[in-house]
């Protein structure tokens, strides 16, 4: 696990419930600074216990803190790279949801220790995806949530009417459904091939 | 594509999918279709009727002046520009299609296919023409390398602003072990390493060791805030009466060093010590309680005797130290054959009058020194010992 995704995690929680919340959680679980060094690798044990923390402390469920984690991803300008490298997955959100089975190499090639777990896509019929996400990590901690909202805030980012469903999970992986009702149901936001900071 | 073409529509439709950046050219050099990726990077010039190199330059190979010459590059890697969009890198390959395929073989050989691509141009290319991914064939691994130089661009950010965490966080661990944490002074450690440097540069430097006199008794009566209080002002009150870069640092617990770089005259050393301890003998107060005290100085030069070791140089500061307390309190001594200064302008106060003993003292404890290297134990003390008032 990397330092990347405690930041993540971080950034989420003080944008969203503030700062001395925050420092409560951590203070209350014991976790330092350390653990939110982006570049560094980290004990996949903190992640899973922050989650936990949090949770406990908004008196919410797991599942749906980690899927507002998903959508603040890629929704948030302050995590704008997030969503520009996930437009390049496809130019609309059907080719999107294709480039999705290559999203852990993608990741991988961003940064060489961010480990995401496997994911297929099958086709159910007409504008029908099933998305499987393989099973959670050793901490237990689960990708399919996350995924969910940042396929919702995708969805938005194409200008795509999406309908989509946690289908549940067992031992193996995580099921998401996703129904693509209008692929061009709204304008979406811009995107420019060249337009990130990588652009001289 | 324009019609009569050496191509056939199924062929041209293909072309404008898998390579949307071709160009064909007719038998006589002039293009006669491109793919729309091309034409949209052209626009608003008319590509199809222009003559190809009239509107590409070879940059490579070169000197292909006349379409014989670009008909024998069939197969050939080509590198190539738009004379008008001159900074855009292309690269290419050229394939002469067989007299006679279609309706347009005619004359001396049949129309040509220029396929291309940006190179290393490619960021710039797909920022300055608005180009998506759409307008690359699908196999095309332009938007992959965006993709990927945006990746490493957010990792190298992210790298760069651990870095600079990383630098602060060194910097000021190193600060922390060469400060004092009471008095905010350089600490023992920091200053013997800029001693050592003085002494490797070879600079020319004053050192005084000072020592606070009756602080001892303000530790003891007061108990340790008001000690704590006092080293603090009298921190603060010597940095006041230095220049900038000279350096203090806390050397024990009621000593201090002293480096002023550049300082070579007995006589202004004698000044900077009669200022510090001026400085040091101005009362102290909590709000409630006044302290008082004094300090003792020995100083040495770095020109007086070259060639000493950092260990050597602070013995001769400290035997001056030693000589100075031993002359009372509230003086200064300089470690030097020479006099500190003109002779005292008091007349030996009652500290003075203890100087035969003390200086017999002095010359017992360091044999060598020249403060001690005097029989006459009144005249060091007259001499050269002066009431810092």
């Amino acid at each position: 696990m990397n330092g990347l995704i405690n930041r993540a995690i971080e950034c989420f929680a003080r944008d969203s419930y503030g700062d001395p919340l925050w420092q409560e959680v951590t203070t209350a679980l014991g976790i330092g600074e350390r653990a939110f060094e982006p570049l560094m690798p980290c004990d996949p044990g903190v992640t899973a216990r922050l989650v936990d923390g949090l949770a406990t402390r908004l008196a919410r469920a797991k599942a749906d803190l980690l899927e507002d984690l998903g959508t603040y991803l890629v929704a948030q300008p302050r995590s704008e790279a997030v969503r520009r490298l996930l437009r390049f997955g496809g130019v609309d959100f059907a080719e999107f949801l294709e480039s999705l089975e290559d999203l852990p190499d993608r990741a991988r090639l961003a940064m060489a220790e961010l480990d995401l777990p496997a994911i297929a896509l099958h086709m159910q019929g007409a504008g029908v995806f099933r998305v499987e996400i393989a099973g959670a990590d050793d901490a237990g901690l689960r990708f399919g949530p996350v995924l969910l909202g940042m396929l919702r805030a995708m969805a938005d980012d194409y200008g795509a009417l999406v309908l989509l469903e946690y289908r549940g999970r067992d031992a193996g992986r995580e099921i998401i459904e996703v129904h693509l009702l209008d692929a061009a149901f709204a304008d979406g936001r811009a995107f420019a091939l060249a337009g990130g900071r990588a652009a001289p | 594509m324009t019609g009569g073409a050496p191509l056939t529509r199924a062929q041209a439709v293909m072309l404008d999918r898998f390579c949307p950046m071709h160009v064909v050219i007719g038998p006589t050099g002039h293009v006669i279709g491109c793919g729309p990726t091309l034409a949209r990077i052209v626009a608003p010039r008319a590509v199809a009727g222009a003559r190809f190199l009239e509107l590409f330059e070879l940059t490579r190979p070169r000197a292909v002046q006349d379409m014989a010459t670009l008909r024998a590059l069939d197969g050939a890697r080509l590198r190539l520009r738009l004379r008008a969009r001159p900074r855009y890198a292309l690269k290419g390959q050229l394939s002469v299609l067989p007299p006679g395929d279609g309706d347009g073989g005619m004359m001396d050989g049949g129309a040509m296919v220029v396929d291309l691509a940006f190179g290393m141009s490619v960021v710039e290319a797909v920022r300055d023409f608005g180009l998506s991914g759409g307008d690359f064939a699908v196999t095309d691994l332009a938007t992959e390398m965006l993709y990927l130089l945006e990746a490493k661009t957010v990792a190298m950010e992210e790298s760069r602003r651990l870095n600079r965490r990383l630098e602060d966080a060194r910097h000021a661990a190193q600060e922390q072990a060469m400060t004092d944490t009471l008095t905010g002074l350089r600490n023992r450690r920091a200053f013997d390493a800029l001693l050592a440097r003085a002494v490797q540069a070879g600079d020319r430097f004053a050192l005084l060791h000072l020592d606070l006199d009756f602080f001892k008794q303000v530790n003891d009566t007061h108990g340790h805030a008001a000690g704590d209080l006092v080293l603090r002002a009298a921190a603060r009150r010597m940095l006041s009466v230095v220049r900038a870069h000279d350096v203090i640092a806390r050397v024990g617990g009621d000593e201090f060093a002293v480096l002023l770089p550049g300082i070579d005259s007995a006589g202004t050393v004698s000044r900077v010590a009669r200022r510090l301890i001026a400085a040091l003998e101005e009362p102290v107060t909590d709000g409630a309680q006044c302290f008082r005290i004094s300090a003792s100085i020995g100083a040495t030069l770095s020109r007086d005797r070259p060639g000493r070791t950092p260990a050597a140089i602070l013995e001769g500061a400290d035997r001056a130290l030693y000589a100075a307390k031993a002359a009372g309190r509230g003086r200064h001594r300089l470690d030097a054959g020479q006099a500190a200064g003109p002779a005292a302008r008091d007349a030996p106060g009652p500290a003075g009058t203890a100087e035969p003993g003390a200086a017999a003292q002095a010359r017992a404890a360091v044999p060598h020194g020249p403060v001690a290297t005097e029989a006459e134990g009144a005249r060091v003390a007259q001499g050269v010992a002066m009431r810092s008032r």
